[in-house]
């Protein structure tokens, strides 16, 4: 497994040489009872997290991207590879350095409705974090609560009633106020807008936004939405049955992406403008590989996209690709050259970078 | 559709809501059973406590002139046989009973309830060794275990009752585990972790109050029978004998001896034995009933079918929604007549208080062959307007006013007959949930090959070629190998491929299809969405699609309903609606799309929330959230007006709207 690592960017350009996170040939395994063969669900993914940035980890289902989430939380065990934060390697870090480390990592999920219990109030539930975590400094844990409820746009009284009280948007951003509430210095958002409506995954979108321009907290994004991504994160890394396919920059991945995977999934991605969507649609293959569902664990070797990518050839089946630096990003994919080249055999699927739609704002009232 | 929504900024008060979580012990008041039973458990304690001080007269006193005399003045329960008065007897006999009672609870709910959860929350090898050894317990026939502590401890109650806890608290430990391991996995247990609370600090904060309810049931019934138990075992006298003073168990076996001279005796006593057992009983469902509601943290408690009584108030809303009926219907595109002509249509669903309309007056059409979307986020009515459709309306709801015309035929007539007989032969349905319509435990084949036969005359052996031609048909790989496959077997585009075929089995002339893709990763999404056009144009039908989802929106449909709050705020050809929207909502709720949005900036969201149905304000639903809102728009109910050809809007502003842009 190859396991290079991804260029350490550094939104905020501190000097600090250490990236906040940084995993190394991350792999994680579900065992499966003694009869079925173990699932490997991340295979030698690296990755780094800098201070104040925001890397999104893109895939679809079964992609890998929420165990790569569980990993860096302690939720789940690694396998092999090495998880550090700050310099300092947790992967495999006791129940009393994990319960230290909650004050500087902390989860917002995607299940806004699970994420609260339901019969206590939101103060009992926010107030959690401080009781493990005492900052003397902080004043009284009600006063942090109000603040902390504050900064997420609810009024303190908030405290006092019971999840049941709010809506989907609301509770998102309590669990955000939960987070927050002991200043960690990494956030994994594990989809935490994939519940909500788009008015309100918008006034999530940009809270979130604002907590780090004020904070300098980092996030690991976990989504399936490229176009949302152009919104919050500095890099992407796309992932597919647990390998990177592609890593870079997001204007980068977002708008040339260079893997067929990433370009595949950025073109099946409907666009709300018709006569544009009419433009994408021809372009994208008539029949897809029905069956052969992102779900599935992928061949044992060659390229994991290899059965569904239109420029599949012989090698790909055979080797796995390993990951590459090419300019600016990083690439899994044996027939970039060849497909890079204008006067390759284009691929359908495949789109200029003119197609690519461009972000005509709109403005609003 | 979420019950409860209130605006971000401003947390107002839901109504009167069902207890509220965390106060189950108020409900209690309104359950007089459950109250009567506590209150009689609770005097009882307070008797056993008290001893002889209460009684009225000394149970050790005999009167060998007054022996089994029946209930008297003097003897309210009568004497037995040796002239005790039974009233005082039973009095402070109910002291090594309710001891005993008490030693067995304490030793079945400290074992059970602290080897459960450990069980249950650590899981693994833990989790199997308790799980054994309750086993191992359960196994041990309670009778002989009970003599054998008794041979070892002669006439020693509290032995014999905590050997009795002892015995049965595996089936509370089964319990326990059971509600642990479920509770374990909730996400905010995962939270609580990572919010870093110890493992202690979990099962205190998260998982004991969740237990209450499930553990105060089995202490109620295991009360009830370690009375029985402690009864018997002294009333055999092998616990409790006559020379340690009245018990209940002994004043049973004596009033056995003599209930050929004197059956009355048996009356008190067994009277006594009875009550409290059933008091417990009642006692424990109760606190159940309580508990269950609140665990679930809902304020929706079931509702009774509307009664004819509440009609009126309907009817007076649909009478205000005619008026913004009558203009709203859309203009007729063509001269053919539309294969679905949606008018007026309202519906209502029961609430505590009353019916509570979701959706009011919405009206489309829909053309042979024409693919046709309802978009708008949740709450909005859309999928209720859909499944109305069908005649599917889920949790009671029902249409108060308006028709739905197919094909010249109302649909929306009450019995559903009409409805009934066009539901899958003429009308498809897809679903979000592709899984949902498919049985776990049949083939796939044989399932369609049902459907098929529902809709047409064909052998078994046709309608099963029939189900391949429709498997080859949603332009599955391998129509043999999924026929011969379990719904488990499929993967999620695999299952909507399924549930389509299924849809088209009958050969409908429209299909409805509710967020067909939401469920779905892109890349599939777009396979179904390009299966979906082409099984369009190959049989010509009709599609009413609802989504979320405006990308989902452009590549299928060629116009749009938008709906907020339960109407229709625009209706437009899609291009229309995105090139030039003539609605303040359907113009914020594009530029919150962050395909559309600058990057850089802030994401153009739309403040507040989707107000419930019980809070819709007066005239425009939108007003409190719009930018372009002025008083006019909360006067009065806001009609649908036609601002071009083709192009509706529910706006009073279309113009300052249109100068904008």
């Amino acid at each position: 497994m190859t396991g290079t690592d991804i260029d350490t960017g550094n939104a905020t350009g501190r000097a600090d040489t250490v990236p906040l996170l940084e995993t190394e040939g991350l792999t994680v395994r579900y065992h499966r009872g003694r009869r079925r063969p173990a699932l490997t669900a991340v295979h030698g993914v690296g990755l780094t997290v800098g201070r104040g940035e925001t890397v999104a980890l893109v895939g679809e289902s079964g992609s890998g991207k929420s165990s790569v989430g569980n990993a860096v939380l302690g939720l789940t065990p690694v396998d092999s590879g090495s998880i550090r934060f700050d310099g300092e390697d947790i992967t495999r870090a006791d129940p009393r350095r994990r319960r230290a480390l909650t004050a500087q990592i902390q989860a917002v999920f995607q299940d806004p409705y699970g994420s609260l219990n339901p019969v206590r109030t939101i103060g009992q539930s926010l107030v959690e974090p401080l009781l493990a975590h005492r900052r003397p400094d902080a004043g009284a844990p009600r006063d942090q609560v109000a603040a902390a409820l504050e900064r997420v746009g609810l009024p303190a009284g908030a405290a006092d009633r019971y999840p049941a009280h709010f809506s989907g948007g609301q509770r998102q951003r309590i669990a955000i106020a939960r987070a927050l509430i002991v200043r960690p210095r990494l956030i994994v958002c594990d989809e935490p807008t994939s519940a909500l409506d788009l008015s309100i995954q918008a006034q999530v979108i940009n809270l979130l936004n604002r907590v780090q321009r004020d904070l300098g907290v980092s996030y690991l994004f976990i989504t399936h939405d490229l176009a949302l991504i152009r919104h919050i994160a500095h890099r992407v890394v796309v992932l597919y049955g647990g390998h990177v396919m592609e890593a870079g920059p997001t204007e980068q991945v977002c708008d040339r992406p260079r893997h067929p995977y990433a370009q595949a999934l950025l073109a099946a991605a409907p666009v709300p403008d018709p006569e544009e969507q009419a433009v994408r649609r021809s372009g994208r293959p008539s029949r897809g590989t029905a069956g052969a569902g992102a779900g599935s664990a992928g061949p044992a070797v060659g390229c994991p996209f290899a059965p569904r990518c239109p420029y599949a050839a012989e090698p790909c089946r055979r080797i796995r690709p390993p990951l590459e630096s090419v300019d600016g990003g990083q690439l899994a994919c044996l027939r970039y050259p060849e497909i890079a080249e204008p006067s390759a055999v284009r691929g359908p699927g495949s789109r200029q970078p003119e197609e690519i739609p461009h972000a005509d704002a709109r403005p609003l009232p | 559709m979420t019950a409860i929504i209130t605006s971000p900024e401003t947390v107002q008060e839901t109504g009167p809501a069902a207890p509220a979580p965390g106060r189950p012990w108020r409900g209690l008041l309104r359950q007089p059973l459950g109250l009567l039973s506590a209150g009689y458990l609770l005097l009882l304690v307070v008797v056993a406590a008290a001893g002889t001080l209460l009684t009225p007269r000394d149970p050790e006193a005999d009167d060998l002139a007054h022996t089994l005399s029946g209930p008297s003045g003097a003897h309210w329960l009568g004497t037995d046989r040796l002239g005790r008065d039974v009233f005082s007897r039973l009095m402070v006999g109910s002291r090594p009973t309710l001891l005993g009672v008490a030693e067995a609870v304490l030793v079945f709910v400290v074992l059970g309830v602290a080897l459960g959860m450990v069980a249950g929350f650590a899981g693994g090898r833990t989790d199997r060794l308790i799980a054994r050894l309750g086993d191992l317990v359960l196994a041990v026939p309670g009778i002989i275990a009970l003599l054998m502590v008794l041979a070892v401890f002669p006439d020693n109650n509290a032995a014999a009752m905590i050997a009795f806890g002892l015995i049965s608290s595996p089936s509370l430990l089964r319990v326990v585990r059971a509600v642990t391991m479920a509770v374990r996995n909730e996400l905010y247990v995962k939270a609580a972790r990572l919010s870093g609370l110890s493992t202690p600090a979990i099962l205190r904060r998260h998982i004991l109050p969740r237990l209450a309810g499930p553990v105060i049931v089995q202490v109620s019934l295991f009360a009830a029978s370690a009375v029985l138990a402690e009864t018997a075992l002294s009333f055999l006298g092998l616990a409790t004998p006559e020379t340690q003073g009245p018990s209940w168990g002994n004043m049973v076996g004596e009033a056995a001896s003599v209930i050929s001279v004197d059956p009355w005796l048996l009356v008190p006593t067994g009277g006594m034995l009875v009550v409290t057992v059933l008091a417990l009983g009642l006692l424990g469902d109760t606190v159940h009933d309580l508990t269950v509601g609140r665990a679930r943290g809902s304020a929706v408690r079931p509702v009774r079918r509307p009664r004819p009584a509440v009609r009126t108030a309907v009817a007076v809303a649909a009478a205000d929604v005619a008026a913004a009926v009558a203009d709203g219907a859309p203009t007729e595109q063509g001269a053919a007549a539309p294969l679905l002509s949606v008018r007026g249509l309202t519906i209502a669903f029961p609430s505590p208080e009353g019916e509570v309309t979701v959706v009011r007056g919405v009206g489309f059409d829909v053309a042979r062959g024409e693919c046709v979307g309802i978009v708008g986020e949740s709450g909005c009515g859309k999928t209720v307007t859909a499944r109305s459709l069908v005649g599917l309306l889920p949790g009671g709801g029902r249409v108060v006013a308006g028709s739905v015309a197919f094909d010249g035929r109302d649909l929306a007539d009450p019995a559903g007959r009409e409805v009934a007989r066009l539901r899958g032969s003429r009308i498809g349905l897809i679903s979000q949930e592709p899984m949902s319509g498919l049985d776990p435990s049949f083939r796939v084949g044989s399932q369609l090959a049902e459907v098929v036969r529902r809709h047409h005359r064909l052998t078994r052996r046709q309608s099963r070629a029939r189900a391949l031609e429709l498997l080859a048909l949603v332009e599955l790989p391998d129509p043999a190998s999924v026929a011969r496959s379990h719904p488990h077997e499929l993967s999620g585009g695999m299952a909507q491929r399924v549930s389509i075929a299924l849809a088209l089995a009958g050969e409908p002339d429209l299909l409805i299809a509710d967020e067909p893709t939401t469920a779905l990763d892109v890349t599939v999404q777009a396979e179904i969405l390009n299966l979906l056009r082409s099984l369009r144009v190959r049989t010509g039908m009709a599609v009413v699609l609802v989504t979320h989802d405006w990308g989902v929106l452009a590549d299928l449909c060629e116009r749009a309903v938008v709906m907020y709050a339960g109407e229709v705020v625009e209706q437009a050809p899609v291009s229309d609606l995105y090139h030039a929207p003539r609605h303040p909502y359907t113009l914020a709720l594009l530029a919150a799309n962050p395909h559309l949005a600058a990057v850089g900036q802030e994401l153009p969201a739309i403040p507040g929330t989707v107000p419930p149905p019980s809070a819709w304000p007066a005239g425009c639903h939108f007003q409190p959230r719009c930018g372009y809102a002025t008083e006019e728009c909360g006067a009065g109910a806001i009609p649908l007006v036609t601002v071009a050809g083709g192009h509706q809007a529910r706006c009073i502003h279309v113009d300052r709207l249109e100068a904008a842009r």
